[in-house]
């Protein structure tokens, strides 16, 4: 995912030279063909995220749209009031790029670990929040970030995501992804468990049940219309992401369902709300958290069967 | 025949007299503290604004203006006094100084009041993107300054040096950074609080340069913004020694002065001080 969204960028930078990409200091082995085609366009800022944030801010002051690079947890918690202040506030055209979504670091502990990002981004004022759910929707959301010209939130995964669309895409901000239509019941994930979300949907077909499965990549703004229909067109909703329960997909849908005064049930699935208190793959981390497709299937199959 | 930095300053003094009263009127009207954060940089906004800055009110976004950030955004009255001096809006606003609907906050805001070019208010923050302003003016080539104006309490914040690293590495000549050293910090004294000395030592050691003037002395300023002007590769930094609540015996060096708003007498007891 992250090479695709790099691959694209480069292609975007190498056509506007207005376009900067700032990393702070990670990014080997996917950031040196940019650095080395487009140096005055690239610029490492160091392990000196608070900064980093600002420098974009002033360069996007003087008309520059900047991409900052680097893990989550460094790209966003250290330096929140930043991105808060000077790039939110100022509405101004910063997109920051996270790496290691959800349990992708999972080896690495929880200091890596991103179960809160969304949760914390998703309540800036003015902060979009984007998380691709294939390299092909991380390609598109390059676009519609660019486009977009204001603050974002890009949340990606790390290597090696599978392709689950067959083909480029468009991307709007704010819009769902419809991968599949069925009428018993909706599945909606976002970023990159979206591949978990496609193998729950095969288990659930393979029980008759009818699903619709969307992509939902710009978390906010949230595709209200889609949920709206989802509410009025199927039984049961199912929101599905590597985040945690407080301010993520979940969150964001049953507060579309309540403000809309939508009358659906909702099944929010997610990881937990607190620390992994081990480590291990990413595979294994979201097993722990019931979050493989066996344990998924199994406990929305239990919610729908109870709803007839 | 260029103009002499005398002739340039010709009536500086007058007009930071003039912000000084306004600052307190401000202030007192809106009963609100943070006067001694003003006071101590007025004549540090006359110079920049009456005589260095090239800026123009009547076209205030012109793309290669030079840059000016207040990040002790506290002490945003006498910037607000300064401005409305200047021309960018009417005087007559200022009486709406954190009223309810005004434009014209307790800690400026880019999108409100024209002229200001960033939000300040949490420290810290300002210098990191002028450095952001500076380094754009040396990739893309152009011909505008960025000086940033902080105060000495916010050389406590990291992400203040953070930019200071990282501006000299970057070679950032079209930086200037002035401190508002008056040796008062929130809470207490800086000696007592974060002690900051040997400070030019230390900026030095950052590969900065370093001019030491006092911050009340108007030729003193310009003459170091202007020396600041002749570096290509190096950010400079003006350590502006000076007094916090300047100009009103009182306030003088106090830490109270920093929360206080004034009673009527104290209010017109110090307007008589700045009109002698």
């Amino acid at each position: 995912m992250r090479t695709a969204f790099v691959r694209t960028l480069l292609a975007a930078a190498q056509k506007d030279p207005s376009v900067m990409l700032i990393t702070g200091d990670l990014g080997f082995t996917v950031l040196e063909e940019f650095r080395d085609t487009l140096p005055n366009q690239y610029l490492n800022a160091g392990v000196a995220e608070q900064n980093m944030i600002g420098v974009a801010a002033g360069l996007a002051l003087c008309g520059k749209k900047v991409f900052v690079y680097s893990i989550i947890p460094f790209v966003t918690y250290r330096c929140l009031e930043q991105i808060r202040n000077d790039v939110c506030y100022h509405q101004l055209p910063v997109c920051v790029v996270g790496i290691g979504a959800g349990y992708s670091y999972g080896y690495q502990g929880a200091t890596h670990h991103a179960m809160e990002d969304i949760g914390i981004m998703r309540s800036l004022p003015g902060m979009s929040v984007i998380c691709p759910g294939d390299p092909y929707e991380a390609e598109a959301a390059v676009h519609a970030i660019l486009d977009w010209q204001k603050p974002c939130y890009l949340r990606l995964g790390k290597a090696g995501e599978p392709a689950l669309h067959s083909s480029a895409l468009q991307l709007e901000i704010g819009s769902a992804l419809q991968m599949q239509e069925g009428t018993d019941l909706t599945i909606i994930a976002t970023g990159n468990i979206l591949e978990t979300a496609v193998s729950v949907t095969k288990v659930l077909e393979a029980q008759n049940i009818r699903v619709r499965l969307l992509s939902m990549p710009t978390v906010k703004p949230i595709d209200t219309h889609a949920i709206s229909r989802a509410a009025t067109q199927t039984k049961l909703i199912v929101t599905l992401e590597e985040h945690g329960p407080i301010g993520g997909l979940g969150s964001a849908t049953a507060e579309t369902l309540s403000v809309g005064n939508m009358n659906c049930q909702h099944l929010l699935l997610s990881g937990p709300a607190t620390f992994a208190q081990m480590v291990g793959s990413q595979q294994h981390l979201r097993a722990k958290a019931g979050l493989d497709t066996e344990s998924l299937a199994r406990t929305i199959l239990k919610r729908y069967q109870s709803l007839s | 025949m260029p103009e002499t930095n005398l002739q340039r300053l010709s009536d500086a003094a007058q007009k930071s007299a003039e912000v000084r009263r306004t600052v307190l009127t401000m202030a007192h009207r809106a009963k609100n503290g943070h006067i001694g954060s003003a006071l101590s940089t007025v004549d540090i906004l006359s110079v920049l604004y009456h005589s260095f800055l090239r800026v123009d009110p009547k076209a205030p976004k012109t793309e290669d203006r030079d840059r000016f950030i207040l990040s002790k955004g506290h002490g945003c009255s006498a910037l607000y006094a300064t401005l409305a001096q200047r021309g960018y809006f009417p005087e007559k606003d200022l009486e709406t100084f954190i009223q309810n609907d005004s434009y014209l906050p307790g800690h400026p805001s880019a999108l409100h009041v024209p002229g200001v070019e960033l939000s300040t208010g949490s420290l810290g923050h300002g210098l990191n993107v002028g450095t952001g302003m500076a380094l754009c003016a040396r990739r893309d080539a152009r011909n505008f300054r960025t000086v940033v104006l902080i105060s000495d309490g916010e050389c406590d914040e990291g992400s203040t040096w953070e930019a200071i690293l990282t501006a000299a590495h970057w070679k950032l000549g079209s930086l200037t950074c002035i401190i508002d050293y008056n040796k008062i910090q929130s809470f207490g004294t800086v000696a007592d609080i974060m002690e900051l000395e040997p400070l030019a030592d230390k900026w030095r050691a950052f590969r900065w340069h370093v001019q030491e003037v006092d911050g009340h002395n108007h030729e003193q300023i310009l003459d170091a913004l202007e020396q600041a002007t002749t570096f290509a590769d190096t950010p400079s930094v003006i350590i502006a020694h000076t007094v916090k609540g300047k100009g009103v015996s009182f306030m003088e060096s106090t830490v109270e002065w920093h929360y206080w708003p004034t009673s009527d007498e104290q209010y017109h007891t110090a307007i008589a001080e700045l009109t002698l």
